[in-house]
Parts: C-alpha cells; sequence; structure tokens
C-alpha cells in the first residue's frame, strides 16, 4: 500500500463507505414498507432545492443548500400524499407525477439563471464527484494524528460522519416502534403508536441521510445504496436484526469495492485513467444483489402466497 | 417568437422537431395509459434508466468498428436491447425472489444507471470517436439536432402510434381488467410483454429529445392527468394521448424560440401543468367540483334539518342553516317561517313520517335503503304506494286541546 493512498484514496473511500450504510439503514424499513421508491423521488429532487437555494442566496456555500434540498426532500413527501389523497390516485404514479415534475423545474432553473461562475450543473447531481475528495495535507498514514493535516480533511468526511451518527442513532432509539409499525402496523396502533408520525419521521431521516449523501458522492448512488444492500440483505436473512447486519455489510463492501475497481480496474485491464467511482459502486452493489437474488437462503416467497 | 413557433414559422428543422416530439408526446401519452391503468406506472423509469449502458455499450462498438459513434439509429437500438435487459431482470426479480416490484425496479434502475455512468466515464477518456453529446441523452437536446436525427423520431413516434392502433383492444382489456381478460382466452403476458415493448419504444425514440431521466414524466403525467376527465378507459387513453401531444408540440416550439429553455424539461412542466389544471378544475374528480359537490350536500342538509325544525316549532340555534333558510324565502330572520316556510315545513315533516313508515315495513326494504335524510319519497316510492302509506299515517287531525 503506498504512501498515496492515505491523502488519496482513504477519504474518498470513507465517505462513500458513510454514505452508502447512512441511506442504506433507513432504506431497510423502506423497503419492507413498500416505500422503496422514496429514496428515488427524494433524490431526483435534491437538485430542484439545491438550485432553489442557490438562487436564494447567490452563494454556493453548503449550509444554506442543504437546508433547500433537505426543504425540497421533505416538500416532495408532501406533495406525493397530496396529490394521493386529492387526486385519488395510486400512490406509484402519484410519485411519479411529482418528483419528474420538481426535477425538470431544478433543471430549467438552473439553465435558466447564471450558474456559470459556480460549480453546479447536473451532471455533477447525477454523479457526484467523489475522487476530488482528497486530503491534500496528509503524507502518510501518521498524518491521522497530527492536528495539523486533520483540520483540512475534506468537510465531507466529518459531515456524513455525523450524519450517519445521526441517522444510526434514530434507529436505534426509534427501533422497537419502528420495527412494530413496519410489520404489523394495526398492531401498532393498537399499543398507542402514534404510526403516521413515525412513517414521516422515516421519510425525513431518509432525506437528511439522502441529502448529505448527494453532497458528497450524488444521487446514483443514493438510489442505489437505499435498495440495492437492503435488497440483498432480504435474501440472506428472515430476521430484522440480521438483515441491518447484512444490509451493512453489503453497502461496505460496495463502496470500498467499488471504489478500487473504479480508480484501479481500469489499470489492470491496461487502461490509462479511472472511470466514475460512484457509477461502480452502484455497480458493485448490483452485482451484490444479483448474487444474492441467486443464491441467498431465503430468496424466494416461502411461506407467502404467490403474488403477495 | 412563441407565437411564430408554435404556427411553425421558425424553419424546416424547428418544425420537423416540433412535430416529432407532438408524435412522440401522443405515442407516450397514449402507451403510459394503458400502463397507469395497469397500475404499473413506474416500471417505465426502470425501462428509461435502463437505457443507458446501451447507449454507452453501442457507442463503443460502433467506434470500435471504425464507425462514426453518434449514428442516432445505432445508438437506439442499444438503448432498446440494454432496456430490455432491465426489464429482463426486472421481471425476473419480482417472479424469482421475494422482493416487491417497486424494490425491484429502483434495483434494477439505480444499477443500470450506474453501469451507464461507469460507461460514459470511460468513452470520455477514449481517444478515438467524438464522445461529446452523449451526456444529452440524459436530459435530453433539440439543439443542434440533424435532419436525419429529427426524421427518424418523427418516423418512430408514427410507427409507435401504428403499433398502439393495432394493439389497443387488447392491451385495453388487460389494463381494465386482467382477471377477465385473462378468462376470455387473452394471453395476458403477452400483451404485457407488448405494453412494455411499446414502452421501450416510447423511450428509446424521446431519448434524444427529452432524455432519459424525463421521459418517464412524459409516459406518466398525462396519463394521471386524463384520468380525471373520464371515468372510461378507452378515452383515458384518447385524453392522455391528446394532453400528451399537447405538451410535446408546445415545449418544443417554446425551446425553440426562446434561448437557453431546455427541451426535455419544458414539455414536463407544461404537461405538469396540464396536470395540475385537471387536478383542480376537471368535472367530476376534480377538486372543485368535489368541493361544489360538498357545498352543495351541505347547503341540502342545512335546509332538511331548518324545514324539519321549523314544522316542529322548534328554535334554529344555527346561525347558516337560518341563513339559508332566509335566502331562499323560507324564513324570516328571527326564524320564524314565512308563508311559504310553513308549506315547505309541513311536506318535510310529512316526507319524514312517510320514511319512518317505511324503513319500519319489510316489504319496503328495497325503498328503505334509498333512505339518507335528504331525498324525496316520491323519487323512490311510486304514487300509489305513496298513497297506500298515507292511510297508515292517517288524515290531518285536530289536536285537542
Amino acid at each position: 500500500m503506498g504512501a498515496e493512498f492515505v491523502p488519496l484514496s482513504l477519504p474518498p473511500i470513507l465517505i462513500g463507505t458513510f454514505a452508502a450504510i447512512a441511506c442504506a439503514l433507513p432504506g431497510n424499513f423502506l423497503l419492507l414498507r413498500r416505500q422503496a421508491l422514496i429514496g428515488d423521488a427524494i433524490s431526483h429532487v435534491v437538485l430542484p432545492g439545491i438550485v432553489a437555494a442557490f438562487l436564494v442566496t447567490g452563494t454556493i456555500s453548503t449550509g444554506p443548500m442543504l437546508i433547500g434540498a433537505m426543504v425540497a426532500a421533505v416538500l416532495t413527501v408532501i406533495l406525493i400524499e397530496l396529490v394521493r389523497r386529492l387526486g385519488n390516485i395510486e400512490p406509484g404514479a402519484a410519485m411519479g407525477v411529482v418528483f419528474t415534475a420538481m426535477f425538470a423545474g431544478g433543471v430549467l432553473l438552473l439553465e435558466l439563471s447564471d450558474t456559470s461562475s459556480v460549480h453546479l450543473d447536473v451532471q455533477h447531481a447525477l454523479y457526484g464527484n467523489l475522487e476530488s475528495l482528497i486530503w491534500l495535507d496528509a503524507t502518510g498514514w501518521g498524518s491521522l494524528l497530527d492536528a495539523q493535516a486533520l483540520r483540512y480533511l475534506p468537510v465531507e468526511l466529518p459531515r456524513i460522519a455525523i450524519t450517519l451518527v445521526a441517522v444510526a442513532l434514530f434507529m436505534a432509539v426509534l427501533w422497537r416502534p419502528l420495527k412494530i409499525s413496519t410489520f404489523d402496523e394495526g398492531f401498532a396502533r393498537t399499543l398507542g403508536l402514534p404510526t403516521g408520525l413515525i412513517g414521516l419521521s422515516l421519510v425525513t431521516v431518509a432525506a437528511l441521510a439522502a441529502v448529505a449523501a448527494f453532497d458528497a458522492v450524488g444521487s446514483i448512488i443514493v438510489i442505489a445504496m437505499f435498495i440495492c444492500p437492503p435488497a440483498a440483505a432480504r435474501m440472506m436473512t428472515n430476521r430484522l436484526e440480521r438483515q441491518v447486519a447484512w444490509s451493512v455489510l453489503f453497502a461496505t463492501l460496495s463502496a470500498v469495492l467499488g471504489y478500487v475497481l473504479a480508480g484501479y480496474g481500469p489499470l489492470w485491464l491496461g487502461g490509462q485513467d479511472a472511470v466514475s467511482a460512484a457509477g461502480m459502486i452502484a455497480t458493485v452493489s448490483g452485482v451484490i444483489l444479483g448474487i444474492a437474488a441467486l443464491y441467498g437462503p431465503c430468496r424466494s416467497r416461502t411461506g407467502a402466497p404467490e403474488g403477495a | 417568437m412563441v407565437i411564430d413557433a408554435l404556427l411553425l414559422q421558425l424553419g424546416y428543422n424547428a418544425t420537423l422537431v416540433a412535430v416529432g416530439a407532438m408524435l412522440l408526446g401522443v405515442a407516450a401519452g397514449m402507451t403510459g395509459s394503458f400502463l397507469y391503468l395497469r397500475k404499473r406506472a413506474l416500471v417505465s423509469d426502470a425501462i428509461s434508466h435502463a437505457t443507458l449502458p446501451g447507449v454507452g455499450l453501442a457507442f463503443i462498438v460502433m467506434v470500435a468498428l471504425g464507425a462514426d459513434g453518434r449514428n442516432l439509429p445505432g445508438l437506439l437500438l442499444g438503448s432498446a436491447l440494454s432496456a430490455w435487459a432491465g426489464l429482463l431482470c426486472l421481471g425476473w426479480l419480482v417472479r424469482r425472489t421475494r422482493l416487491a416490484e417497486d424494490a425491484a425496479i429502483g434495483a434494477v434502475l439505480s444499477v443500470f444507471f450506474g453501469f451507464g455512468i461507469v460507461l460514459l466515464t470511460v468513452i470520455q477518456t477514449m481517444s478515438s470517436g467524438r464522445q461529446a453529446g452523449l451526456e444529452n441523452f440524459l436530459l435530453g437536446s433539440t439543439a443542434g439536432m440533424l435532419r436525419m436525427d429529427a426524421l427518424v423520431i418523427a418516423g418512430g413516434g408514427a410507427l409507435i402510434l401504428l403499433a398502439i392502433f393495432i394493439l389497443r383492444r387488447p392491451m385495453l382489456e388487460v389494463a381494465f381488467d386482467p382477471e377477465y381478460a385473462a378468462a376470455r382466452g387473452l394471453n395476458v403476458d403477452r400483451v404485457d410483454l407488448a405494453m412494455m415493448g411499446l414502452v421501450m419504444a416510447v423511450t428509446v425514440v424521446g431519448l434524444k429529445i427529452v432524455g432519459l431521466i424525463l421521459i418517464v414524466a412524459l409516459l406518466i403525467i398525462p396519463s394521471v392527468a386524463a384520468r380525471f376527465w373520464t371515468d372510461r378507459a378507452d378515452h383515458v387513453v384518447l385524453i392522455g394521448g391528446i394532453l400528451g401531444g399537447l405538451a410535446g408540440y408546445t415545449g418544443a416550439a417554446i425551446s425553440a424560440a426562446v434561448p437557453n429553455v431546455p427541451t426535455g424539461p419544458i414539455i414536463v412542466l407544461i404537461a405538469f401543468g396540464l396536470f395540475a389544471l385537471s387536478l383542480l378544475f376537471a368535472p367530476g374528480r376534480g377538486v372543485m367540483a368535489a368541493l361544489v359537490r360538498h357545498l352543495r350536500f351541505q347547503h341540502r342538509v342545512h335546509l332538511r334539518q331548518g324545514l324539519l325544525a321549523l314544522a316542529q316549532a322548534q328554535q334554529i340555534y344555527e346561525p347558516r342553516t337560518l341563513r339559508l333558510l332566509r335566502r331562499a324565502g323560507l324564513a324570516r330572520p328571527d326564524g320564524v317561517a314565512t308563508e311559504a316556510g310553513r308549506a315547505r315545513a309541513a311536506r318535510a315533516l310529512r316526507d319524514e313520517k312517510r320514511w319512518e313508515i317505511v324503513r319500519t315495513d319489510p316489504a319496503h326494504e328495497a325503498a328503505a335503503a334509498f333512505y339518507d335524510g335528504l331525498t324525496d319519497i316520491d323519487a323512490v316510492l311510486t304514487r300509489d304506494q305513496i298513497a297506500e302509506i298515507d292511510r297508515r299515517i292517517g288524515s290531518p287531525q285536530g289536536v285537542s286541546a
């Protein structure tokens, strides 16, 4: 392992891993609640949120943009619910109407406003820029103990780490209510649990994870990590606790393997340049899902009626 | 400028693009309607994202063969093949594993798209081949479109419409009621496959104009909007086609006339505008109509209860009831019935009494089911039946002091 590993590869790998886990954790519950595509919707509307925040504040500082994205994500969830109830439309179609329209609005705003001076474009929003999150002040493993160098870590790293801790805390604190209301909503209600509130807070936490991860790695990873690791984990076990553990493992594996393959894979094949790390991480997570779907011990619907 | 564009005065190419976008919109609106009625609207999201690796692979293959990597028919063929592969993966995940359809959609969508992005970055580093422009497939672009490309798009749109026309009956039956269609001997799986084939065709043709991220909007939004205007499945398809065509045509025209307006997003936003109008103002299922219906219902309840109160000489405390009675000329501001009010109130009370008889008599069980406190009894029973009930109630009697 060369000396350039710490400055060039360690921060992106850590950021990718944290982002993957932060998305996979709430993804487990979204998957079980048949809301898997909420992640898709949220990651699409982050763009309009960021553009709107940029237009309002006029700067590209991170705080307002994260707030803008967060507001857009929560607004989308509310709008989907509103359209679904007002129009009596099935949830999937309501989702499709709202997030595509908001994404289109974001792109239009972006094209119409003068953002040439700042780094803000659709491609960046889609597949992020994991490779550029390097730590120039590090000289080797020793830098991890060097306070001076640590101050210049890419800001995305502490941010996503804090997000991951927040998401994990949320899951730990609300574990039982979440579990009960996910598996048997009627029973949860008879226990006096506020199921509506629990559902909303889960979606909000998912939005938080999506927004923070998006900031670091782009929306491709967000969608893939919400769904693929939990789905693969679902094939491995029938117990929720183990499913969550598997999904964390798969998310980590996807992030690390994906980053390494993207960075070094082309070199092994005789190429010159690295390929998109975000895209590769999503691809690896898909391969893992494929393997789990082929060989996972709990892959089929045993016990459940066909089509249930 | 916009007027010129709408009237097709911006030259041959812009006109061709506008017509192509309109055909695409009609095809997408109709196909999407079948999909929406089949309750599988978001499958189109997976299909459209799954086209990206095909575009990249087709480019690489064409460059490797020494051809121009940007050849549109070649790229579209590649995208169709990978969309098909995505569809197979989706079907396999749903049938063979325990994943629900929405999770399978999300998995296919993100993985194929991610792999497509990997291929795009590979292409960016290739020395041979002019890679510029593949990113345009993400969001669509009509700027600098070749005449040949525009013809391919318009022709593709027309072909899809022809296929829809041929397949309309089986698809409608399956979309409306799959079990019944199967019982009639239709091969539901094969019809579903044809439907997905059409969705794929729309996606592929729309890649260049709308882009693969937003084409799903053109498939979903017009059909959802159309559903507000009618309860007939075949009309949903027609109206969906009209709304989609309208959005495609206007969007392409505006984008041609106004600088910096990208085609795909403006088409989608116009479609969303049509959806919002439908949601608010459609008769029957629209929000306004529901509101009006609700207000009318409240009005009737207040009047009826007010009249019954007048008939029994009870004080009316509810200000709204009093206001409605006064406005109808049935009561004075102090709550005392006018001449007309007394007549109406007596009739309402008699009606209520007749209903009471009807509801206690098992012979009138069917009629009693209509009782909601508002319906006039002569809307339910014949004159003879009412006369019979009146005999039981007896004629008006003087009250002994």
